[in-house]
């Protein structure tokens, strides 16, 4: 016994080994599990083989309305979340900035917050009635009150802004981490060179983010296609009105969990895996990634 | 560094950041307003931002803690229950496998590593139904440890640990090992008091994820009893109009704790929430 706990040899794999069961466990089995699901017609106590008719079925008018709302709502974030925190972050980072640390932790207040408090505050700010709060913001610009959460649009644009208050602090931050990493000299020897703030943003400060607009974009599709809890709390609940507030996850968890359709749920679970696959390998192309210049 | 008042561009910068800073703010300021309001006002009215001094009180705050509101403070304390039993083995799993990872070399390392990478990059959601099925086969529907197991050895402390763990001087294990430690006395003799600011990192970031969590207690608890704060506070967000008398005041005394944390912890929440997007 004594031995063994001396074993240069031995000691590693002990070290792995909460990793390699939990991936084994938690993860492998029921990725594999879920790609067999979806080819099967699961009930309980009989579940048969039914080849690609998951696929077939789940093209629906639900499916495409929580694609459509989940790809949007992906776009908007990312269009967004990605210019301005960046430019934010130049600017807290800037010389002629004052208070830059207060206003850093300030702007990052609301990714403490939980997405289910998150979701019932701005139910409140958002709120139908004539007295709620953007309501009467409108009042203020002689518009009428509206049902913020009543129509796709209008309610998109609710969850666009819940995610710029929640995610601006957190992208900030990103940026600033990867804005303290470039060597002061390169400003210095292009002012040197004559170069102004414009010039050294767009020739030296954007080009060298690049790594990190990268990144932060590949966890703005994994977001936003994984989003789920702000419509469910906003439209309390997985059944908006229309499914103007239905998104994918909204969508499997409704045919897995709800309706106990796993096989179809596992479809969809498929679906959705490639697509944010897909998607992270255009973009990292479209960026040049996968290149091998410089 | 200090900048100048005398420039406009820092007036203009200035002006800029106090109009972010109180866009940010303002949502908690509607929430605490809400939680002095009497929910009668809120579910009538809406909520209304002027202070109306003669409608707040403390009316919600003492109806929490009396016995009407009950629930809540089950919730509360499931959630408490929760956070530090996934924070406590979150971290000693995860620092174990991160360390292990970097310090040694050992065949298959390498494909563990790349596995610890993928797990990162798959949202968790796709595979929740089968996670599912696999909790109801292994008898941990509507337990803590079913809330618990299943993502406490986490990628995303792994990496951390591993990338903090490859910056430390390998001669300490070789010291160690001279002075008669096992290989398991060296990790917990040594380098995990070298390792104590990444804890402090993990710490923070593993105990928020936890206590925010929404999307998998949702599917793995189902009994009031069993429900922790997050989704005990959303069932209580109906189509019929919502329970506000507990509502607004717990979503308030669920931030406070965190605000607490991070008022002391700062820094370590930023380099924990900024892991892989700096280059190791």
């Amino acid at each position: 016994m004594k031995k063994l706990l001396y074993n240069q040899r031995v000691a590693p794999y002990v070290f792995v080994l909460p990793f390699v069961l939990s991936l084994a466990i938690f993860f492998v089995y029921p990725v594999i599990s879920t790609f067999i699901m979806s080819f099967q017609e699961v009930l309980p106590g009989q579940t048969h083989f039914i080849g690609l008719d998951n696929y077939r079925n789940l093209w629906d008018d639900s499916f495409y309305t929580a694609l459509w709302n989940s790809s949007r709502y992906t776009f908007w974030t990312i269009l967004v979340l990605i210019p301005l925190p960046l430019v934010l972050a130049v600017f807290l980072n800037s010389k002629l900035m004052k208070w830059s640390a207060f206003f850093r932790s300030t702007l990052f207040l609301p990714a403490l917050t939980s997405v289910v408090v998150a979701g019932i505050v701005f139910r409140l700010v958002f709120g139908s009635l004539d007295n709620s709060v953007m309501n009467t913001f409108r009042h203020a610009f002689g518009l009428e009150t509206m049902n913020w959460l009543g129509s796709s649009a209008s309610g998109m644009l609710v969850l666009v802004i819940l995610a710029t208050w929640r995610y601006l602090g957190i992208n900030i931050i990103y940026f600033m981490s990867a804005l303290q990493s470039i060597p002061s000299e390169l400003y210095e020897s292009a002012s040197i060179d004559g170069a102004n703030t414009w010039n050294k943003f767009w020739r030296i400060t954007l080009p060298l983010l690049k790594p990190i607009s990268i990144y932060v974009i590949t966890i703005s599709i994994y977001g936003g296609y994984s989003m789920f809890t702000e419509s469910f709390i906003l439209w309390s609940g997985n059944h908006s009105p229309n499914d103007i507030g239905l998104t994918m996850i909204g969508l499997l968890y409704r045919s897995g969990i709800e309706k106990n359709e796993l096989g179809l749920g596992s479809a969809i679970g498929m679906i959705l895996l490639l697509l944010t696959m897909v998607l992270n390998v255009v973009q990292l192309r479209l960026f040049g990634l996968f290149k091998k210049e410089d | 560094m200090s900048a100048k008042w005398n420039r406009p561009q820092t007036w203009l910068l200035f002006a800029l950041f106090v109009l972010f800073a109180a866009l940010s703010v303002f949502p908690f300021y509607s929430l605490l307003l809400a939680s002095f309001k009497p929910s009668k006002e809120l579910l009538r009215f809406g909520l209304n931002i002027r202070l109306q001094p003669e409608l707040l009180s403390f009316h919600n705050y003492s109806f929490i803690f009396s016995s009407g509101a009950e629930k809540y403070l089950i919730w509360y304390k499931n959630s408490l229950i929760v956070t530090v039993i996934y924070t406590v083995f979150c971290m000693l799993l995860s620092s174990m496998v991160g360390y292990g990872l970097a310090m040694y070399r050992f065949r298959g390392r390498n494909i563990i590593f790349l596995f610890v990478l993928l797990v990162m990059m798959v949202p968790v959601e796709i595979i929740m139904l089968p996670l599912y099925k696999q909790m109801i086969a292994m008898n941990l529907i509507n337990t803590f440890s079913g809330v618990i197991l299943p993502f406490v050895v986490s990628p995303l402390p792994i990496f951390f640990f591993r990338q903090y763990a490859a910056g430390l001087p390998k001669d300490f294990m070789d010291a160690g090992r001279i002075d008669g430690c096992s290989e398991y006395g060296i990790f917990f003799k040594i380098f995990v008091p070298l390792m104590t600011p990444a804890f402090g990192a993990m710490i923070i970031v593993q105990a928020l994820a936890s206590w925010n969590s929404f999307v998998w207690p949702l599917i793995v608890l189902n009994s009031g009893e069993k429900l922790t704060l997050p989704i005990g506070l959303s069932s209580l967000v109906t189509p019929y109009g919502n329970n506000y008398d507990i509502l607004i005041a717990g979503s308030v005394l669920a931030i406070v704790p965190i605000m607490i944390v991070f008022i002391f912890f700062q820094r370590y929440f930023v380099s924990g929430l900024t892991v892989g997007g700096v280059k190791g």
